[in-house]
């Protein structure tokens, strides 16, 4: 009996002693670099989560498989370490804690939401870890003086103001009248601030100013608003299931009005789940794959919507696109740094100015990408049914001319 | 504050309406709630999630070209078995038991079906088209959506069912007999335990249509179940157990308020309202009793 009790206790030790000290090693083991990224594996934003993880993986293969990354005249190879999030902010702060000071990562990917990527800087920034992130985008995130946070897309307050600008545009030139809904999160209420400043610059009015619940699933009340005050645009944004709901229920309750703009349509699969019923609306977008933007390591978007339809079976969504791309301003900075020291490679991604399938990088001093404007796309459906998402804003990278207005209902 | 609802008659005609089709929905699910809390005295916090359940029934369907209005047959046909499951798993370990740990179990049972749900069918927010129509009233100022009017329909006919099949069938007078004694239903042979399953399953089945008129009406998502859970514990403490009527009322009540609230408040008030308007309750009716016992003092 004590011999057993001795036993369990030599035996428990050890475990305690393995478990804290030797997963200590270190970013750069013999030829990898180790990348450390919480990611959403289960949970809420588990869909993206995984969008954001097959963007991820694509890119380190591709770079791998195309010479890895050269420092100081030797190839490394990109690795990333995972972990589950659970679509949780607390544990996302944990597993960055742990990335950094158990498993000894260096640098770091972002996590998937602006939620979890507000969790994750004041963790990166304390150790000082360079993080690359592709899917926070909300405002806040860039003014708080982070030094060691890049995200390769555009902020939040910048998805829908385009949105405003032509319906201006389309209205001569004379202000509008613009109703809005927004969810109550970090990211909806950015992409508010956007259309409130357009609407400043532009003098435009906004006559219905709802905002929806985190468990939105009926809007018919702001729809009924709409339907009385005959608006020039109706803009709402929160998440899949506001654009959902939007869709379905302007449908439902014939709401005619000659602009519709809104965030999170291909996440949604809009086209796909409600087919003609989501035709005209017009979508933010960081990216899409008609666009002209190339690198060597993916080449045109085109081509990458291929691979990645290839390899992982679905088309690839912009979540997925801009992951990507953060593996290669990694790539990229760590090259011109020709260093592993974080410092450096900090310094390094401040000054990055670069091209890929995905757009133009180049980081403001409060981290975001200044040189990629968003798009807009519009889904347009054949008389099959067929629905096919079209850029139709800014000009320079139309694939289609936006239909305004929207005909109604009656004529359609 | 926007009291346009009230400028507009039409405005106001529209949300009693949507308030009342959107009410008849909630009493179902609240019917089932009450049925089991009355038997088996346990309050089922998994309730909307077991409604969320049937839901992704009907969702299915639609993925493989079945209409999901096929949904609140089949949908209710599985859930029952899903739910005597449930009962045969847990519930009949905590049926005795005080009601602190049937809250802590059905709890428990929840978090796993929306960890389950979200693991099996994803993250999306998903919804089945039923290609319905619209109804247009009062020179098409107010709009009805028929996948609305369809849901409140069937809910209708399930209840109206529900309560026939209780008053004339054996089952039925069983479940009964129990909910008013147990132990007088047990000494006159009356299997309680096939009865607590039976019971456990037809709520789960009600469960199933709701979850089947919701993915056709609304969306669906595995973490939306809670939302439905409070509405219908709200309506069965509005109504009291056993108090068919009340819960239909009540249901609608909760409706039209819903609506109202989105109006005047927002929309971002809409689940907060309701939540405000259960501890309103709950302290009106604990102020009533407290009263009334003075004065049996």
């Amino acid at each position: 009996m004590k011999i057993k009790k001795i036993i369990i206790t030599f035996v428990s030790a050890i475990a305690i002693l393995l478990s804290t000290s030797v997963v200590s090693f270190a970013k750069v083991v013999g030829d990898k670099i180790v990348l450390g990224a919480a990611i959403s594996l289960t949970g809420k934003y588990s869909s993206n989560g995984v969008h954001t993880q097959n963007g991820y993986n694509l890119a380190v293969e591709r770079i791998n498989s195309m010479g890895g990354v050269k420092v100081g005249g030797k190839s490394y190879k990109f690795d990333i370490i995972y972990y589950d999030d659970e679509s949780n902010p607390k544990r996302a702060a944990q597993l960055a804690e742990r990335l950094i000071s158990q498993d000894g990562v260096e640098f770091m990917l972002g996590p998937y939401s602006s939620g979890l990527t507000k969790a994750i800087a004041p963790v990166t920034e304390k150790y000082g870890v360079p993080m690359v992130e592709a899917n926070g985008a909300s405002r806040s995130l860039f003014t708080k003086g982070y030094k060691y946070l890049f995200a390769v897309l555009a902020p939040a307050n910048l998805y829908l103001d385009v949105a405003i600008d032509l319906a201006v545009e389309k209205n001569n030139g004379k202000p509008v009248r613009i109703a809005q809904a927004f969810e109550q999160d970090a990211f909806s209420q950015d992409v508010r601030l956007g259309i409130l400043e357009a609407a400043k610059r532009t003098n435009s009015e906004i006559i219905i100013d709802d905002k929806l619940p985190k468990e939105l699933n009926d809007m018919a009340a702001t729809l009924v608003k709409v339907k009385q005050m005959k608006p020039d645009v109706l803009v709402v944004s929160g998440h899949t299931k506001g654009a959902l709901t939007a869709v379905r229920q302007i449908a439902e309750m014939k709401v005619d009005v000659p602009m519709l703009a809104m965030t999170h349509c291909d996440a949604a699969k809009l086209s796909k789940q409600h087919g003609k019923n989501s035709q005209y609306a017009l979508c933010a977008s960081q990216w899409h794959k008609s666009l002209t933007y190339k690198d060597k390591f993916f080449g045109t978007g085109m081509k990458y919507a291929k691979d990645f339809e290839k390899q992982f079976k679905y088309d690839p969504p912009y979540q997925s696109a801009e992951s990507s791309a953060a593996l290669l301003v990694f790539k990229d900075a760590f090259e011109r740094a020709n260093s592993f020291d974080q410092k450096k490679v900090r310094d390094a991604l401040a000054a990055t100015n670069m091209q890929t399938f995905y757009g133009n990088i180049k980081f403001a001093p409060g981290g975001q990408n200044v040189d990629k404007p968003m798009v807009l796309f519009q889904v347009m459906c054949d008389d099959s049914g067929k629905c096919e998402n079209k850029v139709v804003a800014p000009t320079k990278w139309a694939s289609a001319k936006l239909i305004h207005p929207i005909p109604s209902w009656s004529k359609r | 504050m926007d009291f346009m609802v009230f400028q507009y008659p039409m405005i106001t005609i529209q949300a009693c309406l949507d308030g009342i089709l959107l009410g008849v929905l909630f009493a179902l699910i609240a019917y089932g709630m009450a049925l089991q809390w009355g038997v088996m005295n346990i309050i089922n916090i998994a309730q909307g999630d077991l409604v969320i359940l049937g839901g992704y029934i009907a969702y299915f369907m639609y993925l493989y070209g079945i209409h999901p209005a096929w949904g609140v047959i089949v949908s209710p046909i599985i859930m029952y078995f899903v739910g005597v499951g449930i009962y045969k798993l847990v519930i009949n370990k905590v049926v005795d038991r005080d009601l602190f740990i049937s809250i802590l179990a059905t709890f428990g049972i929840s978090i796993l079906f929306m960890q389950l749900m979200n693991f099996a069918f994803g993250a999306d927010v998903v919804l089945a088209n039923s290609g319905y129509g619209t109804t247009f009233l009062f020179d098409s100022n107010v709009v009805l959506p028929n996948s609305k009017i369809f849901s409140a329909v069937v809910s209708i006919v399930f209840a109206i069912c529900l309560v026939i099949y209780m008053k004339k069938s054996k089952l039925g007078r069983a479940i009964r007999a129990t909910a008013q004694n147990s132990r007088a239903a047990k000494i006159l042979g009356v299997d309680t335990e096939k009865v607590y399953a039976a019971t456990f399953g037809i709520n789960a089945a009600l469960c199933g249509v709701a979850g089947a008129l919701i993915s056709i009406t609304f969306t669906i998502h595995p973490y939306m179940g809670l939302p439905y859970t409070i509405r219908s514990f709200m309506i069965v403490i509005v109504a009291g157990l056993g108090n068919l009527p009340g819960v239909a009322m009540s249901g609608m009540g909760l409706g039209v308020f819903e609506e109202f609230a989105d109006y005047l408040l927002g929309t971002e008030f809409r689940i907060g309202s309701v939540f405000l308007l259960l501890v309103l309750i709950l302290v009106y009716r604990r102020f009533k009793l407290s009263r009334k016992r003075e004065y049996l003092k």
